[in-house]
């Protein structure tokens, strides 16, 4: 909102720039549509490719399709969607993905509104530690966790990839919602502590409901993270892996499968990048909020 | 008694997953990296004196390095400047889009999408087509790459042997031409005919089903058309002609002796072969541009968010006092950016240093040892094969090390805004 504020005396700047200012900022456009038909290319060629017989995408380059249009087909997804190797990777990673997000937002809003509101000894010190695990690697925590699910059973479960996951998410969930959670007013905190609401009544009436924008865009990043994940997926998982490990061993004869590893790569990324259109203004502020991870 | 269970239940649940799944982890990883890669024996600094004498761990250090310098520092600077650039055009929001889509796109997915940009067969790959386009501009590939002489009559240097003068002919046999390679609109190739004042030849196609007489015009042998061909005089070029759709070529207003007529090399120039972009010395640069596709976008959003915030006043007030747009933007729009422009950088640089898919999916398995850096040494040693948990908890904990100095910013930066 702020930004479209401040946008506005520009805008109208706009309508009054002169012919010669006009021409002066041709170069820019130019340059940027240049960048911008750059940018679009490589996605291009994954899904012109996606729609290619496996003899076609390797004989000769994707683009060649555009002096025969007819050489496309949707063969491809039929066959992917009849393939049960990857239909079930899809679900796979559908399951992952919602647990993943879910549960981590809701122990991060509970943890947050503890650090921000509740007063108890050593508060500080357990926020920068929070803020400290942020950056610690993925690759610190592989080999005992490997382990560890060995020994209980989690190796190639669904919940163990969510309980990753949801630990990894957590120190970035709390930072943002404790940061936006100590932003809420504190007469409205004091107002409803005085009227004798618990603090679990103060975090279900007061906190959550105003929290919910932070709460979006940390959902929206967490979906995206956490359907997008290789690394994780392809270490604690073997015949339950998500789509994106699922492909890795299609990438040892890549090129004579193309009609396979194309597709469902688009395919999975479909469903991002739909979330992404759907929500950006969310996402943009969750990632302007603090922008690590 | 209350003030206790209170805090303590809301932050249980974080508590419980946070040590099980990071902290006790860590502190595990570390111990690990003390014990053989077998975990039977406790083995000091071992594994670390192993993996620092360790050639492909010394090219994933130095990949690392290359990373580290070229990435952030890239995408902060060209995120900078379209962040600029988009301020001034009415189409912002749709080119932030387009720039921002790949952020969404799987870092696996986006190895999949280069490997296929990246392919080195010009025809093939969209990278060296695009540079190809731009290659043939300047060298245009030779009409007969694989042709050879077809009689003892022209050199392997393709001159014709025979000392011209005025009205002297030359006949230039071509073989080694494969069907398809006969340029377009080839006609039958006709013998020379001797013109005063000029020397005339033809260049063809010396070969017809059955073989033919080699350094003969035959009927059913097409003549080469567009052929460069050079006259020399005592070695030395003095005039050039192209050959027409029968092979023919002419140079009119020829006085004096020691001629001789020769087939310019660019005509059997090689097409160009392509850049090898999956090879071994340029996988790094591949896959930095690569992931300059997936994150020019973010910084350009974060840093556009920062531009918008600074007072517009300020920049008029500095217009006012007579500076420069360029000296706006080095002395007032960077140092007012700064806070914004280390955050997109330090987070390049945590994400950098954590780089796994993008190698696993782009570089092809037989420069996997060319490509790696040590997030993927550390699980490709833990997890493929050979289960080398001893050195691969050893990597792990040095690239930990790597990371103190950002969770020293982080904390720093967090205490400051308390």
């Amino acid at each position: 909102m702020a930004v479209a504020e401040v946008r506005q005396p520009a805008m109208r700047d706009e309508s009054r720039e002169t012919l010669a200012v006009r021409i002066a900022k041709l170069p820019v456009h130019l340059f940027l549509l240049l960048i911008g038909i750059l940018w679009l290319i490589p996605a291009a060629g994954l899904f012109v490719t996606s729609l290619l017989p496996a003899a076609t995408a390797n004989a000769r380059g994707w683009w060649h399709v555009f002096s025969k249009p007819s050489e496309t087909t949707f063969a491809n997804y039929r066959m992917i969607f009849h393939n049960s190797a990857i239909t079930h990777a899809l679900l796979v990673t559908a399951e992952v993905t919602i647990g993943a997000t879910i549960l981590p937002i809701l122990i991060a809003s509970f943890a947050a509104y503890a650090l921000a509101w509740i007063e108890f000894p050593g508060r500080d010190w357990a926020f920068v530690t929070i803020v400290g695990l942020m950056v610690v690697p993925v690759q610190m925590a592989l080999i005992p966790i490997f382990s560890l699910y060995n020994t209980l059973n989690l190796y190639d479960t669904v919940f163990g990839l969510i309980l990753f996951h949801t630990a990894f998410a957590l120190p970035f969930a709390i930072f943002l919602l404790r940061n936006f959670f100590a932003g809420i007013p504190r007469d409205l905190m004091e107002a409803a502590r005085i009227d004798g609401a618990s603090e679990w009544r103060l975090f279900f009436k007061v906190v959550l409901p105003l929290g919910l924008p932070a709460i979006a865009a940390l959902a929206i990043f967490q979906v995206l993270f956490v359907w997008n994940d290789f690394l994780v997926g392809f270490t604690l998982s073997q015949d339950n892996q998500p789509i994106a490990p699922a492909l890795a061993g299609q990438l040892r004869q890549f090129g004579s499968n193309l009609d396979v590893i194309a597709p469902a790569s688009f395919f999975s990324a479909v469903i991002p990048l739909t979330i992404f259109a759907l929500f950006q203004r969310y996402f943009v502020q969750g990632l302007l909020a603090g922008s690590v991870k | 008694m209350r003030a206790v269970w209170i805090p303590l239940s809301f932050l249980g649940p974080a508590f419980v997953l946070l040590t099980v799944w990071m902290i006790y982890p860590a502190i595990r990883t570390i111990l690990r990296s003390l014990w053989n890669n077998q975990g039977d024996k406790f083995v000091w600094f071992q594994n670390y004196s192993t993996m620092f004498s360790d050639s492909v761990i010394h090219t994933a250090i130095k990949n690392n390095i290359i990373w580290i310098a070229v990435g952030p520092l890239s995408v902060t600077l060209f995120g900078l400047v379209l962040a600029v650039l988009t301020e001034r055009i009415a189409w912002a929001s749709f080119f932030k889009i387009v720039l921002f889509m790949p952020l969404a796109v799987s870092l696996f997915a986006v190895g999949v999408i280069w490997r296929i940009m990246y392919q080195q067969n010009p025809d093939q790959g969209a990278v060296n087509a695009g540079l190809n386009t731009i290659h043939n501009v300047f060298k245009t590939p030779g009409v007969l790459p694989r042709a050879a002489p077809s009689s003892p009559a022209v050199t392997d240097k393709f001159v014709f042997t025979k000392q011209l003068s005025p009205g002297g002919t030359a006949s230039l046999g071509l073989t080694g031409i494969s069907p398809q390679d006969v340029p377009s609109g080839a006609a039958q190739a006709e013998q020379p005919k001797s013109k005063p004042g000029a020397i005339t030849g033809v260049v063809w196609r010396d070969f017809k089903p059955g073989g033919g007489k080699p350094g003969v015009v035959e009927q059913g042998e097409l003549g080469v058309p567009g052929v460069t061909v050079a006259l020399l005089q005592n070695g030395k070029s003095t005039n050039t002609a192209k050959t027409d759709s029968h092979g023919a070529f002419t140079f009119d207003g020829v006085s004096g002796s020691g001629y001789q007529v020769k087939i310019a090399p660019a005509t059997f120039a090689q097409p160009w072969q392509g850049v090898q972009w999956l090879g071994p010395s340029l996988i790094t640069p591949a896959m930095i541009i690569a992931f300059l596709w997936t994150a020019v976008g973010f910084a350009m959003v974060v840093i556009g968010a920062g531009l918008s915030a600074i007072p517009r006043d300020v920049l008029e007030a500095a217009r006012t006092d007579g500076a420069s747009e360029f000296q706006v933007f080095k002395r007032v729009t960077v140092p007012l950016l700064m806070p914004v422009l280390t955050v997109v950088f330090v987070t390049q640089m945590i994400g950098v240093l954590k780089i796994f898919d993008i190698i696993y999916a782009t570089a092809p398995g037989s420069v996997t040892n060319d490509a790696t850096t040590l997030a993927f040494e550390m699980w490709r040693r833990s997890f493929l094969g050979e289960n080398a948990f001893g050195i691969g908890a050893a990597i792990a904990s040095f690239l930990m090390l790597l990371f103190v100095p950002f969770l020293i910013y982080q904390v720093r930066s967090q205490r400051k805004n308390a």
